[in-house]
């Protein structure tokens, strides 16, 4: 093990190299979360769509993504979308991550959505407005603010898993650290200080998401 | 005097998988009548009410709103329901929306009123259920009384032609129910055509033009309320008349 003295020293000396790969590893988070929320609603409303078809479409792709490894998705739609169009390495990883995180997000929102009361359907119907006008105006609000929670854990969850975007050479946190471990031979320093980073974002993540959670269960109503 | 008819249904069967809810169902309700489904739960009262806006689709039968035979293929359902307001046995009120929204949603989105034109409206029908000063509470901080009175507020917001209840009394604390059944009778001396499913025999026999008695799908008797409470025809209404202990 190393000496805190020499962890304190090398943190100081690899402070710059590791905030940059903290904004990636972040932006690469909030993308993929971004973009699987969009996805995840996509295949969410098409679970709950009564057609048999879409719902077999939404069922393989939760599927298939929870049925693989990660690792394995990123290296197949890594080698995949980039054999077919020239994308930058960032929007391929992003976009893995993406469709990863899009399938968790999807069951997330299935649930909220089937545990609005089906009486707020009915009524919205009995005034003469459509199905999709009831799902958008009076369904899928309510819905949206029991996800936030849920949502919230979910972003945790792709943070650490957002590492291993190493794997196709994204100089994210993981990365950096295995990187200047092997460079100056001393693997384990550099990998308790990235496991330091890991834990200080996920505890402001943790602090946004118990504030919103908070904030929800005020104005519960 | 020759009245509309506003609702007419014939032969009307409905079946949840192998229980037979409506069995050849015949009802006629005129225009500013105020009719009143009575019956034991699951006599199917709920069902009928429901198949007349179509939030429960008819297996055979005919349903012929204000003239016109109305099935989901000829018929945008959306526009028919416009003309047939409901009111729910649990108000189901939109909770993130305040009082007033709730009332404006299907008017400004589905009819496409101005919204301030809405919401003059809105305040209008506020003060005549007499919740005016409540116009920007959450539906969460009304009493069950107040939120079934936003209801029927919201449901006439499309002022509709007809207007459903559905047990509207049923979910109110004993001593809520007296303003919400203030409120329909009000509306029923406006002349507003009623539909009312309800377990409340004195409301029934004091607003009702004619009390429609139901068992395990099938309309027993048709009666004006003296007749139907004074002089029933069939045994079940007598019986019927007898469990509930009004006479």
């Amino acid at each position: 093990m190393p000496s805190i003295g020499h962890l304190l020293q090398t943190f100081f000396d690899s402070s710059d190299l590791f905030i940059d790969a903290m904004l990636l590893t972040l932006q690469l988070t909030v993308v993929s979360i971004l973009v699987g929320i969009v996805i995840g609603l996509f295949f969410a409303l098409l679970k709950i769509s009564n057609i048999k078809a879409l719902e077999w479409i939404s069922n393989t792709y939760v599927y298939l993504v929870r049925g693989t490894p990660l690792i394995v998705q990123i290296f197949i739609l890594y080698f995949g979308i980039s054999g077919i169009f020239l994308i930058p390495d960032f929007w391929a990883a992003a976009l893995a991550l993406a469709f990863h995180n899009g399938a968790y997000i999807a069951e997330i929102f299935r649930g909220t959505i089937q545990s609005v009361d089906k009486g707020q359907m009915e009524a919205g119907r009995s005034l003469g407005m459509s199905k999709a006008l009831t799902m958008r105006r009076i369904i899928l609000p309510q819905a949206f603010r029991r996800s936030l929670p849920p949502l919230g854990n979910q972003f945790i969850i792709g943070l650490k898993d957002s590492s291993l975007a190493a794997f196709i050479s994204m100089n994210e946190l993981f990365n950096v650290a295995t990187t200047l471990g092997s460079n100056n031979f001393d693997e384990m320093t550099y990998l308790l200080i990235v496991a330091f980073y890991y834990l200080v974002l996920v505890a402001i993540l943790t602090l946004i998401v118990r504030a919103i959670e908070k904030k929800l269960a005020v104005s519960d109503r | 005097m020759y009245t509309r008819e506003m609702i007419h249904i014939e032969n009307l069967n409905k079946s949840f998988g192998d229980l037979h809810v409506l069995k050849d169902v015949n009802v006629t309700v005129k225009e500013s009548d105020v009719v009143c489904l009575v019956g034991a739960s699951g006599s199917g009262k709920s069902t009928l009410l429901r198949c007349v806006n179509f939030l429960e689709k008819k297996d055979n039968g005919k349903i012929i709103i204000e003239g016109k035979e109305i099935t989901q293929d000829t018929h945008d359902i959306n526009e028919v329901r416009q003309k047939v307001g409901m009111v729910f046995q649990h108000f189901n009120l939109f909770p993130h929306m305040t009082v007033l929204e709730n009332i404006i949603e299907a008017p400004v989105h589905v009819k496409k009123i101005p919204k301030d034109e809405a919401i003059k409206e809105a305040k209008a029908l506020l003060q005549k259920v007499g919740l005016d000063d409540k116009a920007d509470v959450y539906p969460s901080k009304l009493s069950g009384g107040q939120k079934q009175r936003v209801a029927i507020a919201r449901a006439l917001a499309m002022k509709p032609d007809i207007m459903l209840f559905d047990e509207p009394t049923s979910a109110l604390d004993p001593e809520l129910v007296g303003e919400v059944l203030s409120t329909m009778k009000e509306l029923a001396e406006e002349g507003m055509t009623m539909v009312v499913v309800t377990h409340e025999m004195g409301f029934a026999r004091e607003v009702a033009d004619w009390i429609i008695y139901m068992d395990e799908g099938i309309i027993v008797e048709k009666a004006k309320p003296e007749e139907f409470f004074t002089n029933p025809k069939e045994e079940r209404t007598k019986e019927f008349i007898q469990t509930i202990g009004l006479k």
